[in-house]
């Protein structure tokens, strides 16, 4: 149990933190309650997607500059996809958004690996290729969703047999979040694949002397990162019902969770949850901010601040463990 | 008598192979030589577009980007990169344009140029002594300075802005044919080539970037070098503000936004390596013609916006793996 303790201490300081924010809301805003929660996951749910495309690159050592580009192409896909077409041709074109996804990882992936140039570059560029696809498959927002995907993502389960008291607690967008990302994380922790990915994150040479086939598990990191930013894409497109060319502000936000989350940007270190719990930090505290009044644009300025304050400390706490 | 001991020795180089040496010493030459193909295809595309009103023109617009370009090359140097240097161009053009009616424009250039002067100072202290991924600090420091803009925008609503006359001289004016942009341009890169040549803080940079360990080792207070290096991104990028609001001459919070992403290209085009302890200025400054010229040769082919950036990422891409693979190795 403290062997447990000890080794998620990071991740449990990290639910406490939640915690501890969701008693000050509450303070703040004595009406917050399950319609709060509700806003907040559909708030947070696409930085939760780029924050674990985000997380699985930085766990093999790389870094994703282009993740909120490919959200915007597979949400435009998606939307054009979607448009006109009957609900159940919804079904296959979430199977093919979910495979260009993937195909746009890989691209990115294969482009580090056979090039050989730095990883930041790379997807630097392809930051530019992805996001100028995204406005010529659709130059200005526009078409649909299935109505079916569109409930996904609004409002709370039902249980038969739970009270709805319980069950009010519970937004159908993290029912999503949480199958979405254990469904991928889950068989990767336990597979060889997985283990690959944190070994080249946290000593690439040692990884390659050890037979891991480097080149290919980067290539496959980078093409996770594709299939959660897909998923990120088509959650846009479903809570917002249509799909926009311009890609959003996930970016930072992504890498400042997987920091907060404690993933070391060296690679190597840390896992999915950290970085999840992160993002629903980050949104409560801008709501609070919004709660109190606070001018939005201090909102900005808290926000950046809080992020950086927060990295400092990380880094600080790094450094410390090493001297000792 | 050579014969025999070129036969005993090593086979004589190939011409390819001594090309690819040459390249790899005047790393510089393959990149003018991209610059002069793009312009004959461009010349090839519109003739007579090539003329001495359009070279001027793309000087102009090449300026603000090879001095922001500048601020990645001398921070990637040390194995950082400057990502604030978009929020800090922009706060100095906005300020500048919204203080001159209040206090006059010398007083207004100088307080635009402070901003850049803090955030720099706080890019050096989180990266030199917390040591953060300057990635993520420049991006942080970057979202508050946008905030402090923002707020700042809503205090000065009433006072109107205005663009100095020497800026809009000085971005957008012509002396002889040639830009006047030039005039502080060219000191400006003197003095970066300079700095990075000729002076120990240079030589520091590149030795911090190539082995950060050594250095320590060797005695160099590697958070002083830090801190010195982005305070001087700051201020370059606080200039480049202020020459690029005399060009376009219409303040805006996002006025700079859109050469961030160029500024890193155009370093990594010109063959500073982002990892640090390898590149030049003066392959930035091409760096930053070529794109340039990149760009008006994609808006003259009237592709769609989308085809442009597809492009613009590919050919990013395409010239950096092609430099790489002739510069290293040999």
């Amino acid at each position: 149990m403290s062997g447990f303790v000890r080794r998620n201490a990071w991740v449990i300081g990290l639910f406490a933190l939640l915690a501890a924010l969701l008693v000050v809301t509450r303070i703040i805003q004595p009406s917050y309650g399950s319609a709060g929660i509700v806003g907040l996951v559909s708030a947070a749910l696409p930085f939760a997607f780029a924050v674990a495309a985000q997380t699985v690159v930085v766990i093999a050592g790389g870094i994703d500059l282009s993740i909120a580009s490919m959200m915007a192409l597979t949400s435009v896909t998606a939307a054009v996809l979607m448009d006109g077409a009957s609900p159940e041709f919804a079904i296959v074109a979430v199977g093919l958004v979910l495979l260009l996804g993937l195909c746009l990882g890989a691209i990115n992936g294969a482009l580090i690996v056979i090039t050989r140039v730095p990883d930041i570059v790379v997807t630097l560029a392809m930051l530019f290729v992805w996001q100028g696809a995204a406005l010529l498959v659709l130059p200005s927002p526009g078409g649909a969703a299935a109505d079916w995907l569109k409930a996904m993502v609004v409002g709370t389960v039902s249980i038969p047999g739970v009270p709805s008291e319980i069950t009010q607690w519970i937004p159908r967008g993290l029912v999503l979040l949480v199958a979405c990302i254990a469904a991928v994380f889950i068989p990767l922790y336990r597979s060889r694949l997985g283990l690959s990915i944190y070994a080249i994150g946290s000593n690439n040479l040692a990884a390659f002397r050890s037979g891991v086939a480097v080149g290919r598990t980067r290539i496959a990191a980078y093409a996770l990162a594709g299939l959660f930013s897909a998923m990120g894409g088509l959650v846009l497109t479903m809570s917002t019902g249509i799909g926009a060319p311009i890609p959003g502000p996930y970016l930072l936000a992504s890498v400042a969770a997987v920091v907060l989350g404690g993933v070391a940007l060296t690679g190597g270190v840390g896992g999915i949850v950290g970085p999840i719990v992160a993002v629903f930090i980050l949104r409560l505290v801008r709501s609070d901010l919004t709660f109190l009044a606070v001018d939005p644009n201090v909102t900005t300025i808290v926000e950046g601040t809080i992020m950086v304050v927060v990295v400092m400390f990380g880094a600080l706490l790094a450094l410390r463990r090493r001297k000792s | 008598m050579t014969t025999t001991l070129v036969e005993a020795g090593t086979p004589p180089e190939s011409f390819g192979r001594r090309i690819r040496r040459f390249m790899a010493d005047y790393p510089i030459v393959p990149l003018i030589v991209l610059f002069v193909i793009l312009v004959v295809v461009l010349e090839f595309l519109r003739p007579g577009i090539v003329n001495e009103r359009w070279m001027a023109n793309t000087v102009k617009f090449a300026i603000p980007l090879a001095i922001l370009a500048g601020c990645q090359t001398m921070t990637m140097l040390t194995g950082g990169i400057d990502l604030s240097v978009s929020t800090v161009a922009t706060m100095s053009a906005f300020i500048v344009a919204t203080q001159t009616p209040v206090h006059g424009p010398w007083v207004a250039m100088m307080i635009a140029i402070v901003p850049g002067l803090v955030i720099g100072l706080a890019n050096g202290i989180g990266a030199g002594i917390f040591r953060v991924h300057p990635l993520i600090m420049t991006l942080g420091t970057g979202l508050i300075g946008i905030g402090f803009l923002q707020v700042y925008q809503r205090t000065v609503i009433a006072t109107g802005s205005v663009v100095p006359d020497f800026l809009a001289w000085l971005g957008t004016g012509l002396s002889g044919g040639f830009p006047n942009a030039l005039l502080l341009f060219v000191p400006v890169a003197a003095l970066i080539i300079y700095i990075l040549r000729g002076t120990g803080f240079g030589r520091l940079l590149y030795a911090v970037g190539d082995n950060e360990r050594a250095t320590r080792i060797a005695g160099v207070r590697y958070p002083q070098v830090i801190i010195g290096v982005y305070i001087f991104s700051g201020f370059l990028a606080a200039i480049a503000g202020l020459l690029y609001v005399g060009l376009i001459k219409a303040p805006s919070l996002s006025l700079a936004e859109p050469l961030m992403l160029p500024s890193v290209a155009a370093a990594v085009i010109g063959g500073t390596s982002i990892f640090g302890g390898r590149g030049g200025y003066p392959g930035t400054i091409v760096g930053a013609l070529i794109l340039t010229v990149l760009n008006t040769l994609l808006t003259i082919l009237q592709m769609p916006e989308g085809l442009r950036g597809v492009l613009f990422g590919l050919i990013i891409l395409v010239v950096t793996a092609i430099y790489i693979r002739i510069t290293s190795d040999t």
